[in-house]
């Protein structure tokens, strides 16, 4: 099983202009602790709607890359999205679950995918260019060649362990970081 | 079965010159009868990304992100839809993000299925009490003008809007066809 924590700050090393939403919950703290950044939008709420923020993103700057880091609950919650990201086929976008197979904000309830409900699975079905399971820290670094340069959509399920981390919390005013990041994004474009 | 619009009626091309005046470069949608002509003109322009949806609240996520990205969007949807929508609505209140929807409405005038109802009745309310001012509209000749304000409410006052399209504008859903 793999340290959720360290996996998320190595995927994002050398992230240079890549665009990072977050799913609310642990995924928020992960991202928030590898380097808080103007180019992070996190998300607080809203469960089940990282994945189609990534999308509308991705539709806007199809010269950006963009990663979407969530869990394994709160992509369940927007299953649909992988259908309709299917059928968009952008080729900038990736999404990355941290699967820990529990709701871990609420007292670590089991999920479905504690029960074998195969995110990845479902995501090759929905027409990913690269759906895969990553499991062994050996597999971390090509992982992070894909979310960087691989053409999508990706999608990859990170087995992480279910250990809690300590909460590293971003700003929580929705206005401040959509000002911040539209306003980091100008810069480069 | 296409069971509304008359397929004459021409003010969903209205609502598409106010699309490309505003600068509207996304639009998403789950398929609807009463839209049918506004999401073929969509569909049509290569210069609007048309983004099929299997629920509505996909759709407010989509606007967010365009909007983080720079780009303006519209969602279509059913009276129905805005239902689905409810906490997916906190991202477009919590960020400030632009937002606009045109909702075909049921369950609000001539309806024969009760199923509709209960939805259809709340609609505007539940719009509302979700941060959204709403306009609506029962005749053609309103809807250059309301949805020209609209749009200008959306993207340059900065405010969430709906344009709810009564049933007496799109026309009573004729079962036999």
């Amino acid at each position: 099983m793999l340290d959720r924590r360290s996996c998320v700050a190595e995927l994002l090393a050398g992230r240079d202009d890549l665009l990072v939403v977050t799913g609310l919950g642990a995924p928020t703290y992960d991202v928030a602790a590898a380097g808080d950044h103007p180019l992070n939008f996190y998300l607080w709420g809203a469960m089940g709607s990282a994945a189609m923020i990534g999308l509308g993103l991705a539709l806007a700057k199809p010269k950006a890359r963009i990663a979407v880091i969530t869990g394994d609950g709160e992509m369940l919650m927007g299953l649909g999205s992988l259908a309709t990201i299917g059928v968009k086929q952008p080729r900038n976008l990736s999404l990355v679950v941290l699967d820990n197979r529990h709701y871990g904000e609420t007292g670590m309830q089991a999920s479905h995918t504690n029960s074998g409900i195969d995110l990845v699975a479902i995501a090759k079905a929905c027409r990913f260019a690269q759906a895969r399971a990553v499991s062994m820290q050996t597999d971390i670094e090509s992982a992070r060649r894909l979310l960087h340069a691989g053409d999508g959509p990706n999608f990859l399920s990170l087995q992480v362990d279910a250990a809690n981390h300590e909460r590293v919390l971003p700003s929580r005013d929705g206005n401040e970081i959509k000002q911040r990041f539209t306003q980091a994004l100008a810069k480069l474009s | 079965m296409d069971p509304t619009v008359e397929q004459g009626a021409t003010w969903p091309d209205a609502i598409y010159a106010h699309f490309r005046r505003a600068r509207i470069r996304q639009v998403g949608y789950v398929p609807d009868a009463g839209h049918s002509r506004l999401i073929q003109r969509c569909i049509d322009d290569p210069e609007i990304a048309d983004v099929v949806l299997t629920t509505e609240e996909e759709g407010v996520g989509l606007v967010a992100g365009a909007a983080l990205g720079g780009m303006r969007a519209a969602l279509l949807m059913q009276s129905s839809g805005v239902g689905n929508c409810v906490n997916m609505f906190s991202l477009i209140r919590n960020c400030g993000f632009p937002c606009l929807i045109l909702v075909t409405m049921r369950g609000e005038f001539a309806e024969f299925n009760p199923a509709q109802i209960p939805m259809g009745s709340i609609t505007e309310d539940v719009l509302r009490l979700a941060g959204f001012l709403t306009y609506k509209i029962e005749h053609p000749d309103d809807v250059d003008e309301v949805v020209g304000a609209a749009c200008d409410m959306a993207f340059d006052g900065n405010v969430p809007i709906a344009v709810l399209l009564s049933q007496r504008l799109i026309g009573r859903k004729v079962w036999s066809k």
